[in-house]
């Protein structure tokens, strides 16, 4: 359904957003602009890098980015925290295409600082309602049969966390940007807990990372049998230091934190252990003062990334709305785009992969005039749940929740191409 | 077909069916649902990978805590020796009181904020089992220098905790014979996600296309007006 919606025109997708109105030509072919009076001197002059050597092999090797993309990195929010090693960063999605994030630029947050293991010195033991406490080794664990490569976003808990009061922050590399979505390789957690042999009392297990935090995550031991892995790759190479070198488990669908880093511990056990960061963290405060535990899956949610307040539109005429859509319940059916807040909406095109529990890439081609826009997004997963407005949401859980804000983002486009996060009414 | 609906065509064909499918409707589970432990299920084949972990080695590691006192280890310390410690290797950043000093964690205090404008989480106001707090310090803090501190000590502090949160008197002694004894004023204010069920308005077949406010949206909340985004502004959009 999606796909057949998604051919759409230009012109109807802006007529039923009510934008059908004068200076808008929308699906009418323009005409290019007119030669220069004076030629272009970057295609008249032989430039530098098309008469001299560049740098050969080698010189690069292992490769980073162009000098001109330096403006392209993760941020952080200095204000938001008391340390650095206890922070967070943010993934820039507004320089961002396509489905995978590049592992330098996946966010990261850390409770005590990144740990810097040497992989021959890393271990992974299995303890508790087992019928053999185990140990292993990277080498082992590489060795281990059925091995899998599988694409799954991780979003923080607290993605979006300071927008529940209102519009806080002016880019959504800073309101949406604590999630990414990676390729990892490793094997099923199940294959080590067969391997040392569950007790018939087991229901939970507790991950534990190797940081100076000791991150404990308690999670039920029907989502370790059903897709959790144990990794030690992301998009082809080893796990970057800062996400959790050599060592990480996958939590699909799950929140971030669960994903525990540098993963040196399983215990297996019979009930939850109530542990800091599944109590004073990651518990979801209501109005009426009483809190959620264990919300564990992240609800559809989906961003327009470009445009928005750190890539304002720059033309009038074609430009390319695109955005991102996830769910930890499954696989996006659709994502809708409005451009009046939320009156009218036309469905997007999805290109590239739909993956369940992975990130999905959404576009809309539109012809701007130069009128306010207030863009939004709604993703919609296999489940049939419905992205909520933030309004909707609050009036479920009050303001003071701080995880789990999937509400549907409003940029306010102005004339003049600036743009902003905002809220509507 | 609703689930309800199915459920209800399942028994019925187990109703006219008799025994054989008795059978057949027993296994369906099994297949579908992976049933959390496989009772009596053929133990899956070992690779022989890795090696049994020696007893000092599980020992070393496995210091969680839980609720009901399981991994707790011996020892004791009282709110005065907590004091003491936490003096000297935690009000720095905590605050004396466990107020928190600039904007380091705030420990001790926010009773009756849950439902105001800022709550104030702390193991008195908030967490719902003392066995977080020992748990926590104990593999966490003090910061930057984490597991530093014995067991004896992590009682005390622990204690003092307890104390400054108005938990326990300034005579008391915390140990791991009364430990869970010890009962946090929000114990009863957690309960299990029921987003499914309180939330189901969310799932919606088909969400409004069109004409979906009466009236044009209008911006009622600005970014820019609150002014906390990081970064440089670039110099200003311009659209050609
Ligand atoms: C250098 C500063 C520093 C010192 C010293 C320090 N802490 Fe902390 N403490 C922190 C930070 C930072 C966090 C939050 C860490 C995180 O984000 O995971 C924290 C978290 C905590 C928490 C959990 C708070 C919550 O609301 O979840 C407790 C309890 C705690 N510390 C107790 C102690 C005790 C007891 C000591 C002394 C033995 C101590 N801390 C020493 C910085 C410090």
């Amino acid at each position: 359904m999606p796909r057949e919606t998604a051919t759409l025109n230009r012109r109807g997708f802006l007529a039923a957003a009510g934008l059908g109105g004068a200076g808008v030509v929308a699906g009418i072919p323009h005409a290019s602009a007119a030669p220069p009076a004076a030629p272009d001197p970057l295609i008249t002059d032989v430039q530098d890098w098309a008469r001299t050597l560049g740098d050969g092999v080698q010189a690069r090797p292992y490769g980073s980015p162009s000098q001109f993309e330096k403006h392209v990195v993760r941020r952080d929010v200095e204000w938001l925290t008391a340390s650095r090693e206890s922070s967070v960063n943010f993934t820039p999605l507004h320089e961002l295409d396509g489905i995978i994030t590049p592992s330098g630029l996946c966010f990261e947050r850390h409770h005590g600082g990144i740990a810097e293991i040497d992989p021959a010195k890393h271990r992974l033991m299995i303890n508790g309602l087992v019928d053999k406490p185990m140990v292993f080794t990277l080498d082992d664990l590489k060795r281990f049969p059925g091995r899998v490569n599988r694409a799954y976003f991780l979003e923080c808990a607290a993605n979006s966390g300071m927008e529940w009061r209102g519009a806080q922050l002016n880019g959504c590399q800073f309101t949406h940007g604590m999630v990414h979505n990676v390729w990892y390789s490793g094997i099923p957690l199940k294959s080590l807990l067969d391997e040392a042999g569950l007790k018939t009392n087991a229901k939970w297990l507790l991950a534990e990372g190797a940081d100076s935090s000791g991150m404990t995550r308690s999670i039920p031991l029907e989502k370790a049998l059903k897709d959790c892995l144990v990794v030690w790759t992301m998009n082809g190479e080893m796990l970057r230091p800062e996400q959790g070198y050599p060592l990480r488990l996958v939590v699909p669908g799950w929140e971030g934190n669960m994903w525990v880093k540098w993963l040196r511990r399983i215990e297996v056990g019979d009930q939850p252990w109530h542990h800091r960061e599944e109590t004073s963290k990651y518990t979801d405060l209501l109005a009426d003062g009483r809190s959620r535990r264990f919300t564990f899956i992240m609800d559809a949610k989906s961003v327009v990334t470009n445009p928005s307040p750190q890539a304002p539109l720059k033309h009038k005429g074609p430009n390319v709305l695109t955005g991102l859509a996830w769910s930890g319940r499954g696989a996006i059916k659709r994502v809708d785009v409005s451009l009046d807040g939320g009156r009218n909406w036309r469905t997007a095109r999805i290109d590239g992969p739909v993956m369940p529990l992975s990130l999905t890439r959404f576009y809309v081609d539109f012809d701007w005039s130069g009128q306010e826009l207030m863009i939004q997004s709604r993703a919609m997963d296999e489940t049939g749940y419905v992205q909520p407005t933030k309004d909707e949401l609050r009036k479920v859980r009050g303001t003071n929740s701080i995880y789990h804000n999937n509400g549907i983002q409003t940029w306010l486009v102005r004339p003049n191409g600036e743009t902003e996060n905002v809220e509507v009414g | 077909m609703s689930r309800s609906v199915k459920a209800l065509a399942v028994a019925a064909v187990i109703a006219m069916a008799g025994g054989a499918t008795m059978v057949l409707a027993q296994q369906r589970p099994a297949q579908s649902q992976r049933p959390v432990v496989q009772a009596p299920a053929p133990a899956p084949a070992k690779t022989g990978l890795g090696r049994e972990a020696h007893p000092a080695e599980v020992a070393a590691w496995a210091i969680a805590v839980r609720p009901d006192g399981q991994g707790l280890p011996a020892g004791r310390g009282t709110v005065k020796q907590g004091e003491e410690v936490y003096q000297t290797q935690c009000a720095a950043c905590h605050g004396e009181f466990g107020e928190g000093a600039g904007r380091w964690p705030v420990l001790a205090g926010g009773r009756g904020s849950l439902t105001g404008e800022n709550p104030e989480k702390t193991l008195g106001s908030f967490w719902p089992y003392l066995s977080t707090t020992f748990d926590y310090v104990r593999r966490a803090m003090p910061y930057g220098n984490a597991q530093s501190l014995s067991n004896d000590e992590v009682y005390a502090l622990t204690a003092y905790l307890l104390f400054l949160n108005d938990v326990v008197p300034e005579t008391f002694e915390l140990t791991r014979e009364n430990f869970t004894t010890v009962r946090l004023p929000n114990v009863g204010g957690f309960y299990d996600d029921d987003r499914e069920t309180t939330e189901r308005a969310f799932w919606r077949a088909n969400p409004c296309m069109t004409n979906c406010r009466p009236e044009p949206a209008r911006v009622t909340g600005r970014a820019r007006v609150i002014d906390v985004t990081p970064g440089e502004r670039p110099a200003g959009p311009r659209v050609e």
